[in-house]
């Protein structure tokens, strides 16, 4: 590693604030964008939301295999991402990589699931940025396919590149926090940021989250980085001190 | 008793009559009695206190059945083909008349079993008798388990899990088609659990495949025999087995330490008692002492030690200890080595002591029931009393050790209530059918439901069950083509294929315990160092790195975690962070409740306690009020600037935390403005912003609280997630060890069953599954049962007691107050102030 050891740079230089809508502004690169309590990315300017890891008909992954899980994750995430798209009617989406759990998902997926994909194609631009679980990219499913993006000086990938990128959005890593507070410590998906790069929280109903204390977080940010932690209805700011492990 | 043996001399063949008078025994009536039943072919219980004779009254009649077989005509099938030939003398089964399986002994402990097995051994080897009996438990090595498959001994000695594992064997039937007897040991600690569930289901499987199979129950003193009775029958109903009853044995002597003028207002350590603790154990041969919690069992054994002048040999047993050193102990204890062992609920049962001479119980009973169990410990001989010290922590459990005191003299006991079987049981049993042998759907049912536990089970829960061990029992119906089991032409069904069979049976049992976390010595430079043992991964939610805690009998300091292994140092001689004292897992049991309310009502009564213990019911008498034995007392008064409501139901903690759920909610409509609540077995207390002695408390308590409050409470409440989670692991949902457990390259792939539960409670509410978790945590972590037979009691019953002062009673709960965390509920809550933290440091 050739990246400097991160300087012990207090976290309150953050840039960062609650927006009314329960989202947190934060400044990325150059520019700043809003981090959805759904998990969303949301670049209000160029109208695009981001979401990332939906692992599509990972419950009939595991079913194949002989553990029955429900066969609802599809459904559950099909309607959190219609429940976005109608709160901030994206002239985009972008599904930034492992958006199905297998490379035999789209075939498993209900007819009328598969039906709620292509209408989130009409009348808007539907990106598949192609993930380490779904490399082939949609078969019969429309909508544009990509390795990775570049809009509003941000550069949208699935997997986050080693060391220092800076004005990367990413997914692949599933962060979670786990928030240590008096009374106890509070498990969530959360985006993380160190202002110049972000991952996002995995989207899928059924995606299992990594705590951002894991190596595999390490080096990627240049100082400690800010958690977002997914609420209920609200992202909560949370710094790096706060973070335990698991 | 003697002169009942010799009514009955002819049952007992001269070469076992031999045996009795070349040890001075003789047979006790009981144990011929059991000869008896086995003569007529009758099942049967006998319930006999331990040191009865009660496992060789079990055995009796199958050794001297074995021992008067004709000499058999063929060989048995396989390997054992030349018998008497001397080059075959270290075969184990040379010169032995193999006959197949004969007597199954289930036990609830591995270690029983091979104990079993081995005092087995001395009669037969004594009597020269030509008898095979081996045990097969979780850590039977491989070859020899292979070996049982093919040539299993006559008597085999085996746990619940082992023989659900035997019975999803493709070879089951052929196993099991000569056995005999089957004979369950302790089951007063198996019956009304869910391993007595699956227990009861197997026994209707062997008594299918093995038609003439007789079934031999073995329990230690119960209030109600009826209840055993009705979990062990067959299908013949309860009424087919015949209650044998062993001599009384002499009544225990229970003594309580009174520690006069220093019985602490609250706390569970007993730190006040530890001297005397002490100087009891020097003046005794050997004592075990036992206590509720791991927690507090590493704090006595630390005590101990600081007190240690005469280094005594005092050790430590807890479940979260790594297998050889709890080993180590048990074999030092059998030696008679040690001095005292500070222990568990693990040392509740097995292994016979001979050498213990005193039982401690420190800290609250819980029950009398558990408590009889475990004097019974201490002098395994009948003619002798067994010996016991009640060690209370504080006032209002010296009011409980003096109920259970009572109650054990007059052998008056709590027992448990019979249940409904699990059906998430029942379809990991179906599963298991499906593994040995295509089944029939009518015959399976009627096979189920002659189990004792599922004889009311209804045909449409039976066909749900089968359905969600086929498909998952979705109303999607989309995994049809991944079916775990299919029904053939024949019309029967069976398992998919193999590969799915041979998972299941990885994933067998009905026990699911909390996962366990590998405590380690932290090395240089992160490396990972010895194992000291295990740990409950919620254990740690009270610690952060740095701070020192006790375990294995040593201070330690959390250095951190990784995956699966809990980094430690040595702690040195820092005053360790003592996490959880209060969270027995037993709660108060109803009855020995109703004991220390007639206690604590009884004016008269209070001259059997301590002078101090008295002068505090006194004040209590004189500044707030000593409630009628049906009523329950309600105190409400202000302090600082909170307005306090305590109440003293004496339910256990866990109803009590569901009823503090649940006014919460309540007093937050009414604009009471609650903060908080603490509970503990006796009492609650819940605090408000605003007044609570105006308040209509027949209204606040009606029962009408368990129907919609509870639903939405419940809906997102942990312990539902948690009781799901059991429920999933044990109908084969999801696997024990499911792909992902071990983390690949530092990446969690893994599924987590909350994600599950939330997606589940959307989109099909009334699925098996989360039927199966309301039943466990209405029964179990939420104990809504008993929290519905109290509102039910105190009905009309509440005496207000309006204070300008806090009251005696109320001392040792609101002790408690800051003492504990918050189990993650409040999520919400602590994530806004982790932000606000981080806001205040930008602000400073």
């Amino acid at each position: 590693m050739s990246a400097p050891a991160p300087a012990p740079v207090p976290s309150y230089a953050y840039d960062f604030a609650a927006a009314p809508c329960g989202s947190l502004r934060v400044g990325l690169a150059a520019g700043e964008v809003m981090l959805r309590a759904s998990g969303a990315l949301w670049l209000a300017r160029e109208g695009a939301l981001v979401v990332a890891d939906l692992h599509l008909e990972k419950g009939s992954s595991y079913a194949a295999r002989g553990q029955l899980l429900p066969p609802y994750d599809t459904r559950e995430t099909l309607d959190r991402l219609e429940a976005e798209v109608a709160a901030l009617a994206p002239a985009m989406v972008i599904l930034l990589g492992d958006t199905f759990h297998d490379r035999r998902s789209e075939d498993r997926l209900a007819g009328d699931d598969a039906e709620r994909l292509r209408a989130l194609a009409r009348s808007r631009t539907l990106v598949w940025v192609i993930g380490n679980h779904d490399a082939d990219g949609p078969q019969a499913l429309p909508g544009e396919t990509a390795d990775e993006l570049s809009l509003a000086g941000l550069t949208l990938r699935h997997e986050p590149r080693g060391g220092s990128s800076p004005g990367e959005a990413a997914g692949h890593l599933h962060p979670a926090a786990k928030v240590r507070a008096p009374r106890g410590t509070v498990r969530r998906r959360c985006f993380v940021t160190d202002g110049e790069r972000i991952v996002l929280p995995a989207f899928g109903a059924y995606a299992g989250g990594l705590n951002v204390r894991d190596q595999a977080f390490a080096g990627l940010f240049a100082r400690p980085p800010l958690a977002g932690a997914l609420g209920k209805a609200r992202v909560h700011a949370v710094g790096w001190r706060q973070l335990a492990a698991d | 008793m003697a002169d009942a043996g010799a009514q009955l001399p002819d049952l007992l063949p001269p070469k076992f009559q031999a045996w009795f008078a070349g040890r001075g025994w003789q047979a006790r009536s009981h144990q011929l009695e059991m000869i008896d039943k086995a003569r007529q072919v009758r099942d049967a219980l006998l319930i006999a206190p331990t040191g009865g004779g009660k496992t060789l009254a079990g055995f009796l009649p199958s050794l001297i059945e074995l021992s008067e077989r004709p000499p058999a005509n063929t060989a048995p099938p396989r390997s054992v083909t030349d018998l008497g030939n001397p080059s075959l003398e270290t075969d184990h089964f040379a010169g032995a008349k193999w006959s197949g399986l004969h007597t199954l002994y289930i036990s609830p402990l591995k270690a029983l079993a091979v104990d079993v097995e081995r005092n087995l051994t001395a009669p037969i080897l004594e009597m020269g008798l030509p008898i095979t009996a081996e045990s097969r438990t979780g850590d039977t090595g491989l070859a020899r388990r292979q070996r049982q498959r093919v040539k299993p001994p006559e008597i085999l000695l085996t746990t619940p899990e082992q023989l659900a594992l035997l019975c999803a064997w493709e070879g089951a039937r052929l196993f099991f088609e000569s056995l005999r007897c089957v004979i369950l040991d302790e089951i007063h600690t198996l019956h009304a659990s869910k391993r007595g569930d699956l227990l009861a289901l197997d026994l209707a499987r062997l008594s299918r495949l093995a038609p003439n199979m007789r079934r031999v129950g073995l329990s230690a003193t119960v209030d109600d025999p009826e209840v055993i009775k009705r979990w062990m029958a067959g299908p013949a109903g309860p009424a087919a087995i015949d209650l044998v009853r062993g001599p009384p044995g002499a009544p225990p002597i229970v003594d309580m330490l009174l520690s006069e003028g220093r019985v602490p207002w609250a706390g569970h350590t007993a730190q006040h008692a530890m001297a005397e603790v002490y100087e009891t154990i020097k003046r005794s041969r050997t004592a075990l002492v036992f206590v509720n919690t791991r927690f507090q069992a590493e704090f006595a054994f630390q005590e101990l030690w600081r007190l240690n002048e005469d280094a005594l040999p005092i050790a430590l047993h807890h479940g979260s200890l790594a297998a050889e050193q709890r080993r180590k102990v048990e074999a030092a204890m059998a030696k008679g080595s040690l001095r005292a062992v500070v222990c568990t609920s693990t040392l509740d049962l097995g292994i016979d002591w001979g050498d213990v001479d005193l039982v401690i119980q420190l800290a609250s009973p819980k029950g009398a029931a558990r408590m009889v169990q475990r004097i019974g410990r201490a002098n395994h001989r009948l003619d002798e009393p067994s010996r016991a010290l009640f060690v209370p922590a504080n006032r209002f459990e010296m009011l409980e050790c003096q109920a259970a005191r009572e109650a054990i003299a007059q052998n008056v006991l709590d027992g448990d209530e019979p249940r409904d079987g699990a059906l998430d049981v029942l379809a990991q049993h179906v599963m298991g059918c499906a593994c040995s042998e295509p089944f029939d759907l009518l015959e399976l049912y009627d096979e189920v439901t002659s189990a004792g536990p599922y004889r009311d089970l209804s045909w449409e829960d039976f066909e749900q069950v089968v359905d969600f061990v086929s498909t998952g029992g979705y109303a999607l119906k989309t995994y049809d083509r991944f079916r775990r089991i299919v029904r053939g032409e024949d019309g029967r069904w069976r398992v998919r294929n193999g590969e799915i069979a041979q998972r299941h049976r990885l994933n067998v049992g009905a026990i699911v315990s909390p996962a366990m976390l590998a405590v380690r010595m932290a090395g240089r430079r992160g490396s990972v160092g010895r194992k000291i043992g295990e740990i409950e991964e919620g254990m740690l939610e009270m610690l952060d790195p740095g701070d020192t805690f006790v375990f294995a009998g040593q201070v330690w300091e959390l250095v951190g975690i990784t995956n699966l292994d809990v980094l430690v140092r040595p702690g040195g001689a820092k005053d360790p962070k003592m996490p959880s004292w209060g969270g027995s897992k037993f709660a108060l049991s109803t009855f020995l409740a109703k004991r220390v309310r007639q206690l604590m009502t009884d004016q008269e009564h209070w001259q059997v306690l301590p002078m101090d213990v008295r002068e505090w019911l006194e004040a209590q008498r004189d500044r707030s009020l000593i409630p009628a034995e049906d009523e329950m007392l309600l105190e409400t008064f202000a302090r600082g600037r909170r307005h306090f409501m305590v109440c003293y139901p004496f339910d256990g903690r866990l109803a009590h935390t569901t009823l503090a759920m649940l006014l919460t909610r309540r007093l937050e409509r009414a604009g009471a403005a609650p903060l908080g609540f603490v509970c503990n077995d006796y009492a609650l207390a819940v605090w408000a912003l605003n007044p609570l002695d105006d308040m209509n408390f027949d209204e606040l308590f009606n029962e009408d609280m368990l129907g919609d409050d509870l639903e939405a409470w419940l809906a997102e409440s942990f312990m539902m997630k948690r009781a799901f989670k059991g429920c999933a692991i044990v109908a084969g949902l999801i696997e024990r060890r499911f792909p992902g457990d071990k983390q690949k390259t530092g990446r969690q792939i893994t599924f987590s069953t909350d994600l599950i539960y939330d997606v589940l409670r959307r989109h099909e509410p009334d699925h098996l599954l989360l039927r199966c978790a309301r039943a466990d945590a209405a029964t179990g972590l939420i104990d809504v049962a008993r929290l519905g037979q109290m509102l039910t009691r105190i009905r009309g019953r509440i005496r207000h007691a309006r204070l300008d002062h806090l009251s005696p009673f109320s001392v040792p709960i609101l002790l408690e107050i800051g003492k504990e965390r918050s189990p993650g509920q409040a999520g919400e809550i602590m994530l806004a102030e982790a932000e606000e933290d981080l806001i205040a440091e930008a602000l400073s």
